[in-house]
């Protein structure tokens, strides 16, 4: 037996292993006890949760009249928060849904931990309009169900459409992630020590027997869902767009919103994932996994979506000239030179400028200068949010409501909360679950390299 | 009852593949082939027609989209109609976004649902599960042991001559 390795792709797995080894590496972590990291990790953004969830008993049993809102700026920080969170959501379907029908193979190691990433953002997102509601205990108000008011829901508000759109997307991805778990599922079930650990896992892993029949109709199934999510993750930031376009406020009302919120939302998504996993491949021992090429691929995906970006913030001003509406012009130049300049630069320089620092191949492979560039465009993204939604509201029509916002320490605190609910929750998922797709792995392990088989 | 089954298990993805291509050859049928990953080619061994699932896809994406459509209109201009900024009680493009919406949810959650329902994967059922090591490394052929015309020697010899590791005989 022969073995030709490619000189033209590099392989994905960058050490000889073998699928026991696969299994050990992954699995080894998560069946022995927690070290101090992880219990020190744990004990801090449980913490921070802790300090959220009564923030939020306090904001709900007080009333939102905590927030910093004033008449003229009705959405502020609450807003921003829930479109961050959400859009960080959408690189965990792009790897694990479009990268799949592009049959990206190196997205094998990093499409478990990018798909939890998303379904977590999401349910940060999700607390945002619940708590702006005012009264979460009515929060099924939101869906249409016969009810005794005898009243339906306006299905001409985007604000509707955001309902279906983020719980579609939350249900369909929850359950694509599970249904890649379970071979892995079944994988731990046959490894269990503990008559408790195999029973729990001999329900979840759904009697996965990793039969050849399931495997072929398993197959096609995540085709169908990586091709259903796709449009979805596109649908959803689409409609989250529109919640502001669909408006008439100077800023908001804008037909480039949909794609320009869709690149923004995977360049903040692919910032997030490349902020995790660059500490994940570290302090769980995946480098040979998730190995500097594949944080190269992820730096170009930042490079391209940063610039489409910057191209949009560009048209948002070409259009607001071309327009020759007052308005429309008075709210960009008071965006790049008002008040909150420090707020739309801060923007521009972490989501613009920096990222460029990519086209360079020494950049891409120093993973702390990759690390920093993430941290700013977690930053930035945030930041366009922002600048978004507070300064197309600060400056009305009337100069006599022009206001200023800024937040109450609720609200700081609040977001502060929705970091501990994040880093809990995938604290928990390393810990508890498998963070490489073990099975997935094994597909592309003699990738670009060819084993000659002679009978 | 319980059936009987001839395992035999291999280290070597290829090797399985070759014994699996071998037994066809003596049209002995191959009960099922469990692999810790998707193993391409193996098809036509098996004799697997391909899946029904895009058509359960397409027909519960359609179903979705329909409902989704019809009860927007039934609530918007049948049951309550109201006058929302002077808009047409019918506002078709308004309800595209939620439409689309239903239609992926149909779509998505029926067709996980067919896929579970017909490879038999419930909480509660766990007696397809022919060799431990089939969800990590090992690639197991088994073939049912049916009645006295199954040559149990010579294909026991045939799994070992293509390089299985461990031939034996499982009562599921």
């Amino acid at each position: 037996m022969s073995e030709v390795v490619s000189k033209l792709r590099k392989p994905l797995v960058s050490k000889d292993r073998t699928y026991t080894e696969v299994s050990d590496d992954v699995l080894s972590v998560i069946e022995k006890p927690p070290g101090n990291l992880w219990k020190i990790c744990i004990s801090i953004s449980a913490s921070l949760l802790l300090m959220g969830i009564i923030v939020v008993g306090y904001q709900v049993s007080t009333g939102i009249g905590t927030w910093g809102l004033n008449k003229t700026i009705g959405w502020s920080w609450d807003i921003t928060n829930f479109v961050f969170w959400v859009g960080i959501g959408h690189a965990g379907t792009l790897i694990s849904a479009i990268l799949l029908l592009f049959r990206q193979k190196w997205r094998t190691s990093i499409n478990r931990a990018a798909e939890a990433m998303t379904i977590i953002a999401v349910m940060c997102a999700g607390i945002y309009p619940i708590i702006h509601m005012g009264r979460p205990w009515l929060a099924h108000w939101v869906f249409p169900y016969p009810n005794t008011r005898s009243l339906w829901l306006n299905f001409r508000s985007p604000l509707l459409w955001d309902v279906f759109a983020i719980s579609t997307y939350f249900s369909v991805s929850a359950v694509f992630w599970y249904i890649g778990l379970i071979p892995d599922l079944a994988n731990m079930r046959d490894r269990a020590k503990t008559p408790l650990k195999k029973r729990i896992l001999t329900i979840v892993s759904l009697g996965w027997s990793g039969s050849h029949r399931t495997w072929h109709r398993y197959e096609m199934l995540c085709l169908i869902l990586a091709g259903l999510a796709t449009p979805l993750v596109v649908s959803v930031h689409t409609i989250v767009s529109m919640d502001f376009a669909t408006s008439i406020i100077p800023g908001w009302h804008a037909t480039i919103f949909p794609p320009y919120f869709v690149a923004g939302a995977v360049f903040s998504g692919f910032a997030m994932v490349l902020t995790l996993l660059i500490i994940l491949r570290k302090v769980m021992n995946f480098e040979h996994y998730i190995t500097p090429s594949h944080i190269e691929a992820m730096c170009k995906v930042l490079l391209c979506t940063g610039m489409l970006v910057g191209l949009a913030y560009g048209t948002e001003f070409f259009i607001a000239w071309y327009s020759g509406n007052q308005y429309e012009r008075f709210v960009f130049l008071n965006r790049a030179f008002g008040p909150y300049a420090w707020a739309y630069w801060t923007m521009v320089v972490c989501n613009v400028f920096i990222p460029q620092l990519f086209w360079l191949k020494s950049v891409r492979n120093n993973l702390v200068i990759v690390f920093i560039i993430s941290i700013f465009v977690n930053i930035g993204m945030w930041f366009e949010r922002f600048v978004i939604i507070t300064t197309s509201l600060h400056r009305d029509f009337l100069p006599s409501s022009w206001a200023m916002f800024s937040p109450t320490w609720v609200e700081i605190c609040t977001f502060i909360g929705s970091f501990g609910l994040f880093f809990t929750l995938f604290f928990l998922f390393v810990r508890f679950l498998p963070a490489i797709a073990i099975s997935e792995v094994k597909t592309v392990l003699n990738y670009a390299k060819h084993k000659d088989h002679h009978e | 009852m319980s059936k009987k089954y001839l395992l035999g298990v291999f280290h070597d993805e290829h090797d399985m593949i070759h014994a699996a291509k071998e037994l066809k050859k003596n049209k002995i049928d191959i009960h099922d082939i469990y692999t810790p990953f998707p193993v391409h080619g193996l098809d036509q061994y098996l004799e697997i027609r391909p899946t029904r699932l895009p058509l359960v896809t397409l027909i519960a994406g359609t179903t979705g989209l329909v409902l989704a459509l019809l009860f927007q209109y039934w609530v918007s201009v049948i049951d309550w109609p109201i006058n929302v900024g002077g808009k047409p009680f019918n506002s078709f493009a308004a309800f595209i976004p939620v439409a689309f919406e239903i239609t992926v949810l149909f779509g998505a959650f029926i067709t996980v649902f067919a896929f579970l329902m017909r490879s038999k994967l419930i909480p509660i059922f766990s007696g397809g599960i022919m060799h431990a090591g089939a969800t990590q490394d090992k690639f197991v052929i088994a073939l049912a042991v049916k009645d006295a015309s199954f040559d149990l020697q010579s294909i026991s010899k045939t799994l070992g001559a293509f390089g299985a590791s461990e031939v034996s005989i499982k009562e599921v």
